[in-house]
């Protein structure tokens, strides 16, 4: 024990830490800890200057073992590992104290107890590094295939991007066409440019890409496996529909006599039949049969769509099926859903006919929608003289979404434009606050002012058809404070549009469980950082794109999609990824072969060998999680870098009295 | 699940001009198996006004009543009347919200050798009481003479709907509409189901109450209720009261009764019109329970899809 020299170093972080800990202190301290030949405070630890301290020192000194008190690992764990790689130390000798996310900014009123419990976690860390060992990373070979799961304009840009370099990619896509959100748009802001025009050739590339294989209408069922090396089982719904056979000609769909409501596509404005493509432009053209709705499936009789399909293409007989897929990296780019406006009663959508929704209007506005573009009332014929469009519904609001869903004002201004271009009404807006904060927006909004659209600040109270005056009777009336004249208005108009704010998906917690991401407080994927890395996950080759990782407009999920492809294209070009070596192992001449362990492993990890009678570690499925070490009735599991030693150890640390005296020392300089 | 007997506060009103309220709260509690035990010595709330003219004397005044129920060893106080319920559901929760105004109101109860520690008592309306404990499954059970053919307005009114309601939504609740629905009435579509009746405009302000009332029974009248069913002794003889002279001021004739919530349900559990106060009222509520049919209503047709309109926004199970 004695030969081993542990240095120690107190990072300020500015005024993060050295605010609240007293980190001088600290670090004078923490020469009375066992072993420490070196302890010293500095502003930033993770600058050059800091790194090259514990290089110096670690061959000036002769140091084995090194402690960083400032932030979390996941920040700076990276950084550190790597300054004493250079300085030819093992990086597993090498332990962080988080004293920044744990002490500094969860005390910052209290500074004597922030800086006890740095000394604390100090002490912890310099206990637990002289129990480590010296440890080698796992070399794994990278997949060249990436799984890309969600076929809306991030996914489908990620997969081209991929595609385009020569790898393979897997689209998975749940509806039975790629597209998303975005083909259901009829116009762009701040440009106008028509949504399908600059989105169906990239949906034509993805299809015809020799490198994508699409599976559109399929789901993931299944993840196993580390980066560079997962498993996927993806379940294709089935389509009932030969796609070898069938041409795409439209006539099952043009004789199917069962019409039902499109809840998602026309987003409930149109019909559709019970065997359909969802919009002209699919891909791929292949319709599907929708069987709760088929007639056949409900009452056994009709079969009209066999009857006339020309190239025998219907087939009732199929089943869902499961394709294995192996791949290297994975972009989860699966969307948002819209908010159910029903959640704010007051403004009456689903009660008061004349409410739409903002995904309703863009089906109505769009020119291959249910009323082929024409703006009109509920009842499909009226065309509105006045219309309001209601900011932030389901957003900004801390009764719904406390965040702001970033699309709505544009969309809104969007929708001034249209609604005055095609019908001449009047429209008035109300807003909070006006956030059109990319290039060319504020232009645009600055083009809908002049244009003589009415801007009213207020959060709406309430929708209501209850007229208090003659010019009142048969309309909408929007009640709201106009807070620039400090006055309640009552504005009657025809039709109400609700500019609905971005959800996660229904499903995004069970989502982001089965790839192992996690999910923020406001239910959307966590990205590893949220300035530096915005688009991998802390599952290494796990990555996020577009709105599953917060709301945000078709430019910025194209960007995330082109991002998250070159993070993968990095590390496919790598060919190799160096795993953490933190894996458990058994000590096979203890193992009594009770077999606890392998049904305990959450990655089927752990097999029995039979001939020896023993259970072995696949180190290369083992994630090191730990659960079979505790598992094991022997206790002769060992989670290298977790150890029963290192463990006690920094128990043994945290556990020491932080108000004894500084030593005495020479060696300390400041810096 | 039901209490064998609660402790119950009925409030000036009750007493004086809203008989029927009170008489059909206590025939309505006996059908359906439970004691509405007066407590003792109750005093008025302050109505409305008294906390914007001396809030803590107000609050005082309310707590004593909550220091006698709590003294009586209650845990819950069942309150008929919204005005009542909003003034000791607040004064209990601001008292233990602000533990100044808790020491404050201690220090004036101490005169009368009380004191109450907030969170004692739980302060109930008796319509939450009905709906939550007894819950409508069980109510369907009780029903003997189903509103069959009877539209109904739900009026919550202001004061239990905000600012905490008691029901599903402080905007816009359902939870009285479907208790209608339970009683075998219909419920109409009504705007204003949580709009103020005015308070004490009516007498403040004569017009200014008027219009507020008129608004009310307009928007009712409108949706075809044949009445309007409220949980409120201010609410009820505001619209009842002031109905025709809002009518004048406005050269309408609008003749919508107005009833007490443990009317209507009275009316279904088979309690004779007589024992539920109805006849009390200014404008006539017979011609309204005439209207009940022994048949419930025959269901609408299927219309056939308008091929132009644009679908309903499809509600979710």
């Amino acid at each position: 024990m004695s030969d081993k020299r542990v240095g120690v170093y107190v990072c300020h972080c500015g005024h993060n830490i050295a605010g609240t800990v007293d980190v001088e202190h600290v670090a004078e301290w923490a020469w009375g800890l066992p072993n420490v030949a070196v302890s010293r405070d500095c502003q930033f630890m993770c600058a050059s200057l800091g790194q090259d301290m514990i290089e110096e020192d670690i061959r000036e000194h002769g140091l084995t073992h090194i402690v960083v008190a400032s932030c979390s690992p996941h920040m700076h764990e990276k950084t550190f590992r790597g300054a004493c790689e250079r300085a030819g130390l093992n990086p597993y000798l090498f332990e962080m104290a988080n004293i920044r996310e744990h002490a500094s900014w969860v005390h910052p009123h209290d500074k004597d107890g922030a800086t006890d419990k740095a000394k604390a976690l100090v002490s912890a860390a310099v206990h637990r590094v002289l129990q480590q060992q010296p440890l080698e990373p796992l070399q794994v070979d990278i997949r060249p295939e990436t799984l890309v799961v969600g076929g809306g304009i991030a996914g489908i840009q990620a997969a081209l991007e991929i595609a385009d370099a020569g790898f393979p990619v897997y689209l998975v896509e749940r509806e039975p066409s790629i597209g998303g959100h975005m083909a259901q748009f009829d116009k762009t802001f701040p440009t106008l440019d028509c949504a399908a025009c600059i989105l169906t050739p990239k949906m034509f590339d993805a299809g015809a890409h020799p490198n994508i294989t699409l599976l559109t209408y399929s789901e993931v069922e299944q993840v196993d496996g580390y980066v560079g090396n997962f498993t996927v089982r993806v379940r294709r719904k089935a389509r009932h529909v030969d796609e070898s056979l069938c041409t795409g000609c439209g006539t099952c769909w043009e004789k199917c006599p069962k019409k039902v409501i499109d809840t998602v596509f026309e987003a409930g404005m149109g019909y559709r039949t019970a065997i359909y493509r969802p919009f002209p432009q699919a891909v791929p053209k292949y319709p599907v049969i929708d069987t709760e709705n088929c007639t056949y499936y409900q009452t056994g009789k009709c079969k009209i769509c066999e009857k006339f399909c020309p190239t025998e293409a219907i087939r009732f007989d199929m089943e869902d099926e499961y394709v294995d897929l192996e791949v290297g990296n994975i972009v989860l780019a699966t969307g948002y859903d819209i908010f159910d406006a029903r959640r704010i009663p007051q403004y009456g959508y689903g009660r008061l006919a004349n409410v739409f929704t903002s995904l309703e209007f863009e089906r109505l506005t769009n020119a291959a929608g249910p009323t082929e573009g024409k703006v009109v009332l509920r009842d499909g014929v009226t065309e509105p003289r006045s219309v309001a469009i209601i900011h932030c519904v389901g957003s900004r609001d801390k009764n719904t979404n406390e965040y702001c869903s970033a699309i709505c004002c544009m969309s809104s201004l969007k929708f001034d434009h249209l609604v005055m271009e095609k019908t001449g009404a009047q429209v008035y807006n109300f807003y909070i606050d006006m956030r059109p904060i990319h290039k060319g927006y504020e232009e645009f909004y600055h083009r809908i002012l002049d244009e003589g659209t009415q801007f009213i600040r207020g959060r709406v109270a309430e929708i209501t058809d209850a007229a208090h005056s003659p010019e009142e009777e048969g309309k909408l009336i929007v009640i709201a404070e106009d807070t620039l004249i400090g006055r309640q208005r009552r504005v009657p108009v025809d039709m109400v549009i609700l500019a609905a704010g971005l959800e996660p998906r229904a499903d995004a917690q069970g989502v982001a469980h089965m790839f192992g991401v996690g999910c923020g407080d406001s239910g959307f994927f966590t990205e590893r950082h949220p300035k530096l890395d915005p688009v991998a996950t802390m599952t290494e080759g796990v990555y996020i794109a577009g709105a599953c990782q917060g709301p945000k407009d078709i430019p910025d999920s194209v960007a995330q999609g082109a991002a998250a492809a070159a993070r993968i294209l990095g590390v496919i070009f790598r060919k190799q990824v160096a795993l953490e070596p933190i894996r458990a192992s058994i000590d096979e001449s203890r193992c009594s072969g009770c077999r606890i362990c392998n049904t305990m492993c959450p990655y089927n990890a752990i097999s029995f060998i039979e001939e020896l009678s023993v259970s072995r570690v696949n180190p290369a499925l083992c994630k090191g999680c730990g659960t079979c070490v505790a598992a094991c009735p022997s206790q002769i599991i060992t989670g290298a870098h977790f150890t029963f030693e290192q463990i006690m150890a920094e128990i043994d640390g945290i556990l020491v009295d932080v108000h004894t005296a500084p030593p005495e020392h020479t060696a300390v300089e400041a810096v | 699940m039901t209490r064998q007997a609660y402790t119950y506060y009925p409030g000036c009103s009750l007493q004086h001009r809203s008989h029927a309220y009170e008489s059909s709260n206590r025939n309505v509690a006996q059908a359906l198996g439970f004691d509405l035990v007066e407590m003792d010595d109750w005093n008025c709330c302050g109505a409305t006004e008294y906390f914007s003219l001396n809030r803590l004397p107000a609050y005082a005044l309310v707590a004593r009543n909550l220091a006698r129920a709590a003294n009586e060893g209650a845990d819950e106080l069942v309150v008929p009347c919204s005005a009542c319920f909003l003034n000791l559901h607040k004064t209990d929760k601001q008292m233990a919200q602000y533990p100044d105004l808790a020491r404050s109101v201690n220090q004036a109860l101490a005169a009368g050798d009380l004191h109450y520690t907030p969170g004692t008592v739980r302060v109930r309306h008796l319509v939450e009481v009905i709906i939550s404990d007894i819950g409508f499954t069980e109510l369907a059970t009780r029903i003997t003479r189903p509103l069959y053919g009877l539209k109904l307005a739900a009026y919550y009114g202001c004061l239990i709907a905000r600012p905490d309601s008691i029901f599903d939504s402080t905007e816009h609740p359902t939870t009285m509409d479907r208790l209608f629905e339970v009683l075998g009435a219909e419920s109409v579509p009504f705007a204003l189901k949580t709009f103020c009746c005015g308070g004490h405009m009516a007498q403040i302000s004569a017009e200014t109450g008027f219009e507020m009332i008129h608004k009310i029974v307009k928007n009712a009248a409108e949706n075809g209720a044949d009445a309007i069913v409220t949980v409120c002794p201010m609410c009820q003889l505001n619209l009842d009261v002031y109905q025709n002279s809002a009518n004048k001021l406005f050269d309408t004739d609008y003749q919508v009764p107005i009833l007490f919530f443990t009317q209507v349900l009275g009316l279904a559990l088979g309690l004779k019109p007589s024992d539920l106060g109805i006849g009390q009222e200014f404008v006539d509520a017979m011609p309204a329970i005439n209207k009940i049919s022994e048949v419930p209503p025959p269901k609408p047709k299927r219309e056939r899809r308008d091929k132009q309109a644009l679908p309903m926004p499809v509600m979710p199970e």
